[in-house]
């Protein structure tokens, strides 16, 4: 019988880490739907990268005031998370506060937790406050009416739940630790929690166990169910912005890839001894198809990319074309990729692991022509990220698609690309009239 | 004037056996696009002066198929750099100098893989050079004490990370540098990249060059300066939107460097 909390904490613990691994394999199968890319350059330039921008946001602090914010609850997050260790041993082991025997380092740590807890607290309602309240445009974009909307606010819900269970279960102890109760090791400071530790005077033992108890399994079973919640949520960043900034760019962000499917046809075109009328070898591999019009078309770097995107709406704020009003918004791409690709894992699920054809495409029915005609490649977005996405790279590879396979340019473009191809200049000017200037 | 430009070709060169220091790349807006020609003569004005062994390509240039990289025809795009590359190489050209940060960042970021391996200066960067080797003077001039604001070309800067040689060579010219407040990795895009020159900009509220031009005209500078002749065109048309060309002026910092020393 006195077992019993143990294993219930075991099966709790197993089905919560299950399930998350469960679904985070299907990120990362998903992810491999994309084209593969070997990246083992840059290596040092990379972790530099990881330290700066991820575990440093120096990006994220370029705007102080939701970077500040952002810093505490993530500083938060890593640092409360110790306590977290010592709960799962307890709930194993049927300890209490096992790290108790740490003496004056205990205290200090778990007073930091608590000034943490209560900073964190602070940001999480300016947090709300800036998403609910003010009216910040990079939060009233189309794209984020309803579930994005609501998403981010659960998420804020969490964090002040999970806060508030830590500070109450913290509380009651300290009330028991006063009482001399069995079981409860006089351990740790409480900075914050004994501010309203008078709350709990008229109350006897066993109902501050009660409280204490509840506060302790709520506060472990809620974090076992956020964690969950990541896979749903646009929140995967908090596991995802490591790796994402790792395999993020380290060229010039002026350098666009080279599409070697292409580099192959030019070769080919311009090597004189190839038969322009050889009917294909019969092992052949079928042509290749140029840009993308669906996620699989995508890298597995701009998938990671997609999970990665939390929707905080830097790029969209600061792409000139959203800003004049054009349809483009950066986000919504990273958005749209997503929610395509889980409707792909969905269909995939359905259908024991393979995509069965469903009509549909992330170019049309979630990206319009209009969005990506509107871009001016000015890599804005690109520089205003915190964890290095590039939606940039997936907007071209669709207009390549568009231009190459659909022949589907505006055109206006379709002249200037005659014009470079006719006379080598986007006008339609003579190539012989290239040093006239020189004359005049 | 135009009498004083010496503007050999690499054709020119290579009959006498000799190699120019520099290849000017002049770029398809620089030869035929009648703002854009002025800084290209201002350019060369300061070659000239600074004694610069410079060639052109002349007629054997072609677009470095950056807009049709850009607007998604990335066949075009490479048909274009391998012409382009095979002239270059064939010439041995070493060094690129141009005046069009598209032109420079197609060259030297995007012929590489392609088989095209040239060390490319934006002019801004060739021009701070040359003035660091003591070969070029820049003087305040009539450009002294005035307020001029510099518009960063995407391709320029966020693209390549060039921001202090244009400003640079400003604060030479002892002007007043002011800037906008996007400016820098912050800056606003002028609307012309990706190929939008060339098209008609999607449904919106308000052009981008329009919105960039406001700011422009906020800082109260008599001068907007610029890298780009794209940009450049994007700024006068802003300006002219807001008629406001009797209070501004967009000029290329060649152009400012040559009038300043009254080239």
């Amino acid at each position: 019988m006195e077992y019993i909390p143990n294993i219930l904490f075991f099966l709790l613990l197993v089905a919560g880490v299950g399930y998350f691994t469960k679904n985070i394999r299907k990120v990362i199968r998903n992810i491999k739907l994309g084209i593969p890319v070997a990246i083992n350059d840059h290596k040092k330039e990379r972790y530099g990268n990881v330290a700066r921008i991820a575990l440093g946001q120096s990006k994220l602090l370029k705007r102080p005031i939701s970077g500040a914010l952002h810093a505490i609850v993530y500083l938060g997050f890593i640092i409360i998370n110790i306590e977290v260790l010592e709960i799962i041993i307890d709930g194993l082991l049927g300890t209490h506060r096992i790290f108790a025997f740490l003496g004056g380092f205990y205290d200090f740590l778990i007073g930091t937790f608590e000034i943490l807890a209560l900073l964190v607290l602070v940001s999480v309602v300016l947090f709300w406050t800036r998403r609910n309240v003010l009216k910040i445009k990079r939060f009233l974009s189309p794209e984020m009416k309803g579930w994005p909307k609501q998403d981010g606010n659960i998420i804020l819900y969490f964090e002040v739940v999970l806060m508030g269970l830590f500070l109450i279960m913290n509380s009651s102890d300290y009330a028991l630790q006063q009482m001399e109760a069995a079981h409860y090791i006089q351990a740790g400071s409480y900075p914050v929690s004994s501010l309203f530790v008078g709350v709990f005077d008229a109350m006897n033992q066993s109902s501050l166990i009660i409280i204490e108890r509840t506060a302790w399994w709520l506060h472990i079973t809620g974090i076992l169910i956020f964690l969950n919640y990541l896979y749903f949520s646009k929140h995967l960043h908090i596991l995802l912005a490591f790796p994402n900034v790792y395999f993020g760019a380290v060229t010039p962000k002026g350098q666009f890839k080279n599409n070697q499917a292409v580099t192959a046809e030019v070769k080919m075109m311009m090597d004189p001894s190839v038969d322009p009328f050889a009917a294909p070898a019969p092992d052949a591999p079928p042509s290749a198809k140029f840009g993308a019009s669906d996620v699989m078309d995508l890298s597995q770097i701009q998938l990671l990319n997609a999970y990665t995107c939390t929707e905080c709406g830097r790029c969209t704020s600061e792409c000139p074309a959203n800003q004049t009003g054009k349809k483009l918004s950066p986000r919504k791409i990273m958005m749209d990729t997503r929610d395509r690709l889980q409707e792909v894992s969905k269909n995939m699920d359905a259908n024991a692991g393979v995509f069965v054809p469903d009509g549909k495409e992330l170019l049309k029915d979630y990206i319009s022509q209009e969005e990506l005609w509107a871009c001016t490649t000015c890599n804005a977005c690109v520089e205003a990220c915190p964890v290095s996405i590039d939606p940039l790279s997936i907007i071209m590879d669709m207009r390549q698609y568009l231009v190459m396979e659909q022949s589907a340019a505006p055109t206006e473009l379709n002249v200037t690309m005659t014009n470079i191809e006719n006379n080598g200049a986007p006008w339609p000017f003579n190539q012989m009239d290239r040093l006239n200037w020189a004359k005049e | 004037m135009s009498d004083l430009l010496k503007v050999p070709t690499m054709a020119d060169f290579m009959a006498q056996g000799k190699q120019p220091e520099v290849l000017f790349w002049v770029g398809c807006a620089g030869s035929f696009d009648d703002r854009a020609k002025k800084i290209t003569k201002a350019f060369v004005k300061l070659l000239n002066n600074a004694g610069v062994a410079f060639a052109v390509l002349g007629t054997e240039e072609s677009c470095t198929g950056d807009p049709a990289k850009r607007a998604g025809n990335e066949f075009l795009f490479q048909m274009q750099a391998a012409t382009n590359i095979e002239v270059l190489n064939a010439y041995e050209v070493q060094k690129i100098v141009t005046a069009c940060p598209h032109c420079f960042n197609t060259i030297n970021n995007e012929y590489p893989q392609l088989g095209g391996n040239y060390q490319v200066m934006h002019h801004t960067q060739f021009l701070k050079t040359l003035l660091n080797e003591g070969r070029l003077k820049v003087e305040g001039g009539k450009f002294k004490g005035k307020k001029i604001t510099f518009h960063d070309p995407c391709y320029l800067g966020r693209a390549n990370g060039e921001y202090e040689a244009p400003r640079d060579l400003l604060r030479k010219l002892e002007v007043e540098l002011v800037e906008m407040k996007r400016c820098k990795t912050n800056g606003l895009c002028c609307g012309a990249g990706g190929a939008q020159m060339f098209k008609e900009p999607e449904p919106g509220s308000k052009d981008i060059n329009v919105e960039r031009t406001q700011e422009a005209v906020q800082t109260k500078a008599s001068i907007v300066a610029t890298g780009c002749p794209f940009c450049n065109t994007m700024i006068t048309d802003g300006v002219k939107h807001q008629e406001k060309e009797a209070q501004v002026q967009v000029m290329d910092v060649a152009e400012m460097i040559a009038n300043a020393s009254e080239l």
